[in-house]
């Protein structure tokens, strides 16, 4: 990437920092390599739900355990999260107040939390209903799929946490720069995972 | 700066339309089933079309994937794993639907 | 409360589980081949520990290597690993030989589950620690080089790699010492290696050891991709990468396509094992043909991870040897491509009799046929490139020689067993072996010699002794033809694999053939062994430190060898397909440039050592059951990543003084040697300096 490609995909580097445009442009590179190579795993998870889906045996099925309602709120919250997270990226670029960098990567985390939250409850609900991974084939596919991504996000979030130290403790040098940029493709890259997840697991699930 | 602050309201612009995008797909996926008219065939297919466009939506307005040459190494790198992942997903099924289908 | 103590601490460790006490309580031969290995690696182990202590070294090898982000450093290591592991899975191999020959009618010196182990080890070890770790390490000490880089694009990355890699391998090793390994052979398949039927500790170590090994490989994958994609020097334009870098990168995106769906076939198997899930149990809903497809997802691609860097070597060594430039570059590079596409196309054919349709077998059978043509081009352009050239033949030439040819009459097998019917006859028979046998030792084995003997002077400042690597040569090929060939004869009548006993007398003869060739091979380890200390002995009169002993084509060859810490003093700039070849002919590639600069470069990091340990021992624990271990392994490698990624002092630079010193006694060397023409190049005359002719 020269620097004009690196400034397109979000990323501002000062003249005096240490990295040099062509070394942001290879970690950011190489951050969407190992992103593509995580989208196979979530892909080959996917495919196995597919495969595991009759698999109730007798025990619980979706059209029992899923429910809209929460699920469109854990979707909103998502969304609204990624949304979040590119006004922070928006801030972070364009040099605004290292307050409000932070007040938006707060934002996120909180909406990042509160999905998490809902989505241990739904969890719950289904462990009291009897439906645990033990249970079936299906449900093991299920518990495999669902929790990674939420995984996923709570690693995100640990990520997000880390980084707003970062911003307090270096500023925003140029590592911190390129992290928070490679986190911005993290987060937004879960929406993507989590539109398949509502697509294929909760409203396939629904669909009569 | 004049220039600068252009920038930057193009770019919350950005983010704003995908945002909305994204909801109202969410939104129409959502509602397809909740207010399910079509055969269960085709409210599936028709929640994989709106998630694909979905999905077209985050990489454009959220991942900044678009058909420019500076994201041209990140779109075929997008793009090949597509096919990579799509081939090794859809082998899966019909070699595993096949067998159960055999096998019953 | 001990009763709680002791278990929450140990796990399921137990006495029994030391080979020692299991050979002391029952002293059969078996049992006391296990303990004599166990104590091999124990004794082994504390050997070098002595000797390093005695010798003062630790420090060194701290500070110089382990915590070294060189990509040199860390390729050189990558390759001692290899050939450790090397040395282990040989034995095991010549073991089940050796069993199989002793046992026609008769039980022979090794039970059947540890001859099942053997089985196991071996082949998750020669694929994943010993070549993978081989090709790595090869790819990461040349593939900078080529492309005129100063490291990898992620260095610590690289490191962690490496540690990662290593972690698995001592995992592996350590199940010599406590518990046993897995009897479920490299695939692991369930439902076998469920908890119904292998309730121990061996499955769970290969689990956690080829989870490790993957997760390291698909962070090298997208190391060397970004650092091809990234980071060429000017003027190197896609299509004047040498083909060692091709390969390289077509081996790299495999590597970050097709390591996921291993991770994901093992971690399943895990969350069975350890959480009562039902992936692939017999029970609820499990499906275990799912893993065999995920396995395989991985394990044919794989295949091509192995022997893609292995073409690139020979590429690089016919074209060398033959002083002559590749015959049909594009058609290389397109040949290679098209290989990397459609191994992610076959993977079927490895469990072509599950019971699917004979029309989706079908598909799998002519797409496995179709890699035949690829790979035919290649050969045919080697072959081109050799032809009316100036052949010489050394060591690495004459692997690719061996190679050539025995390559192709294990493709022509391979063409045979893509054939669903005939694959039905022939499946789970020594047929199958003697064919992967036949397309690994060459296709990889002799590939990674061949580059091991040619790039070793550029990586040491000196040559091989000759006259032993021809020895080992001819060990390594005739030793594969004996134990191999009559594996086809075997397999044909109908001997099933991973047999530990033989009830057939008519089998005896072909074993004590296939029993020769196996310690023929053991032999050909050996002499490489012997050619390493002779040629560490006699070093001072094969010096090459002008670095240049073949006549070489590539960016690798125009820098001192042993190369300086930062590669290249002044990034070159290139402007065809051999730029060192046309840069010795147009004007003096040893002309000082007219200034030097600063050089920086990463500073040694702990990161990798301590990821790689505390990997092995949350790996360890798991295995044991020692949750608290796990734990603290787990969170501690966290609190790594995050520490690491507050660290801002991660650069250091070498002078323009410093730079100019060492390039100068490299630059005054070279001009006090003889060039000499091939002909002398693989005697003491040759100093590096290639007398240069039009």
């Amino acid at each position: 990437m020269s620097a004009d490609e690196v400034r397109q995909a979000g990323l501002e580097l000062g003249r005096n920092d240490l990295l040099t445009h062509e070394q942001a442009g290879s970690a950011i590179f190489g951050f969407w390599v190992f992103l593509m190579s995580d989208a196979v795993i979530f892909a080959l998870l996917f495919a196995t739900y597919g495969v595991m889906l009759p698999a109730t045996v007798g025990g619980p099925t979706p059209a029992d355990e899923y429910k809209l309602v929460p699920t469109l709120i854990e979707t909103v919250l998502l969304l609204t999260s990624s949304f979040t997270f590119g006004l922070a990226s928006v801030a972070m670029k364009h040099g605004a107040s290292r307050r409000q960098l932070l007040g938006w990567l707060g934002v996120t985390l909180i909406l990042g939390i509160g999905f998490l939250g809902m989505e241990l409850h739904d969890f719950m609900i289904m462990f009291s209903d009897g439906a645990v991974p033990s249970r079936s084939g299906y449900l093991s596919s299920f518990f495999a799929l669902v929790p990674l991504h939420g995984l996923h996000v709570f690693f995100g979030s640990v990520w997000i946490v880390v980084m707003m130290v970062q911003v307090l403790t270096f500023g925003l040098d140029a590592r911190v720069k390129v992290n928070l940029q490679r986190l911005g493709l993290f987060w937004h890259f879960l929406d993507v995972v989590w539109i398949a997840i509502f697509s294929v697991v909760y409203l396939q699930g629904m669909i009569q | 700066m004049i220039r600068q602050s252009d920038r930057k309201r193009s770019e919350i612009r950005t983010y704003v339309t995908g945002y909305v995008l994204a909801l109202l797909l969410s939104a129409a996926a959502f509602a397809a089933v909740r207010w399910q008219h079509a055969t269960p065939t085709s409210a599936f297919a028709v929640v994989l079309a709106l998630a694909l466009a979905q999905m077209v939506v985050h990489f454009r307005y959220f991942l900044h994937i678009s058909l420019q040459r500076s994201a041209r190494d990140d779109l075929q790198l997008v793009l090949f794993s597509a096919v990579i992942a799509g081939l090794m997903v859809a082998g899966t099924l019909v070699i595993l639907f096949d067998l159960k289908a055999r096998m019953s | 409360m001990t009763d709680g103590i002791l278990p929450a601490v140990l796990g399921r460790f137990e006495w029994q589980s030391l080979p020692f006490v299991r050979a002391w309580e029952h002293p059969n031969a078996s049992e006391i081949v296990g303990a004599g290995a166990g104590a091999v690696v124990i004794i082994g182990a504390i050997l070098v520990a002595a000797l390093i202590t005695r010798l003062g070294k630790w420090r060194y090898l701290w500070s110089e290597w382990f915590t070294s982000v060189d990509h040199k450093k860390i390729g050189i290591m990558y390759i001692v690993l290899a050939f450790v592991m090397l040395s282990r899975a040989l034995i095991e191999g010549v073991l089940m030989r050796m069993q199989q020959a002793t046992a026609v009618n008769s039980p022979g010196f090794i039970a059947p589950d540890h001859f099942a182990q053997l089985f196991s080890t071996h082949g998750t070890i020669m694929i994943f620690f010993m070549a993978m770790p081989f090709l790595t390490g090869l790819i990461n000490y040349v593939m900078p080089l080529q492309i005129g880089s100063r490291d990898v694009a992620f260095p610590v990355l690289n490191s962690v790699s490496l540690w990662l890699t290593a972690a698995a391998a001592a995992l592996v090793m350590a199940s010599l010492v406590v518990g046993r390994f897995s009897t479920g052979g490299w695939s692991g398949y369930p439902p076998y290696t469920e908890l119904a039927f292998s309730p121990g500790v061996g499955t769970d170590y290969w689990i956690w050891a080829v989870t490790l090994g993957s997760v390291g490989s698909t962070l090298t994958g997208i190391n060397f991709a970004v650092t091809i994609y990234k980071m060429r020097c000017a003027g190197m334009r896609l299509m004047r990468m040498p083909l060692f870098v091709w390969t390289a990168l077509c081996t790299s995106i495999l590597m970050i396509f097709a390591m996921p769906p291993l991770t994901v076939a093992t971690a399943l198997l895990a969350l069975d094992r350890y959480l009562d899930f039902h992936f692939f149990t017999n029970d609820l809903g499990g499906n275990m043909m799912n893993y065999a497809n995920l396995f395989w997802l991985f394990g044919h691609p794989e295949v091509y991870i192995l022997i893609l860097p292995a073409f690139g070597v020979f590429s690089e060594v016919v074209s060398t040897f033959s002083s002559k430039q590749l015959y049909g570059y594009t058609s290389l590079v397109i040949a290679t491509a098209v290989i990397t596409v459609l191994s992610f196309t076959v993977w079927v054919h490895h469990f072509f009799t599950m019971g699917q349709a004979a029309d989706i077998n079908a598909a799998f059978g002519i797409a496995t046929m179709a890699i035949g043509v690829p790979t035919g081009v290649k050969i045919y352009d080697w072959i081109w490139t050799m032809f009316l050239g100036r052949v010489r033949f050394t060591v690495p030439m004459l692997f690719s020689l061996a190679f050539m040819m025995t390559f192709v009459l294990g493709g022509f097998t391979g063409i045979l067993l893509a054939f669903p019917p005939l694959d039905y006859l022939a499946h789970n028979t020594l047929f199958l072996v003697a064919h992967f046998h036949n397309m690994l030792i060459p296709g990889l084995l002799y590939g990674m010699l061949a580059g091991y003997h040619y790039w070793f002077p550029k990586a040491f400042g000196f040559r091989l002794d000759e006259k032993w690597g021809r020895i080992s040569f001819g060990c390594w090929v005739l030793g594969f033809y004996l134990a191999f060939m009559p594996l086809y004869v075997l397999g044909a009548s109908g001997m099933a694999r991973r047999t530990q006993a033989v009830f057939e007398p008519s089998f005896r003869p072909w074993l004590y053939v296939a029993g020769i060739g196996a310690l023929l091979l053991a032999g050909a380890l050996a002499s490489l062994f012997v050619q390493l200390w002779v040629s560490v002995r006699d070093r001072k009169a094969n010096r090459v430190f002008a670095g240049d002993p073949w006549d070489g084509r590539g960016l690798e060859w125009s820098i001192s060898a042993p190369p300086p810490e930062y590669n290249f003093a002044v990034l070159p700039q290139v402007n065809s397909r051999h730029p060192f070849h046309d840069g010795k002919r147009q004007d003096d590639p040893y002309a000082p440039p007219r200034a030097y600069e600063d050089i920086t470069l990463p500073r040694n990091s702990m990161t990798g050592p301590a990821i790689g340990i505390l990997a092995a021992a949350a790996a360890f624990g798991l295995v044991w059951h020692m949750w608290w271990l796990a734990i603290i392994g787990a969170l501690a490698i966290s609190a790594v990543v995050i520490a690491r990624s507050f660290a801002r002092d991660v650069e250091h630079t070498i002078s323009a003084d410093e730079v100019q010193r060492t390039e100068q006694r490299w630059l005054r060397a070279a001009a006090n040697a003889a060039p000499i023409p091939r002909e002398l190049e693989m005697t003491s005359a040759n100093q590096g300096l290639a007398e240069v002719s039009a």
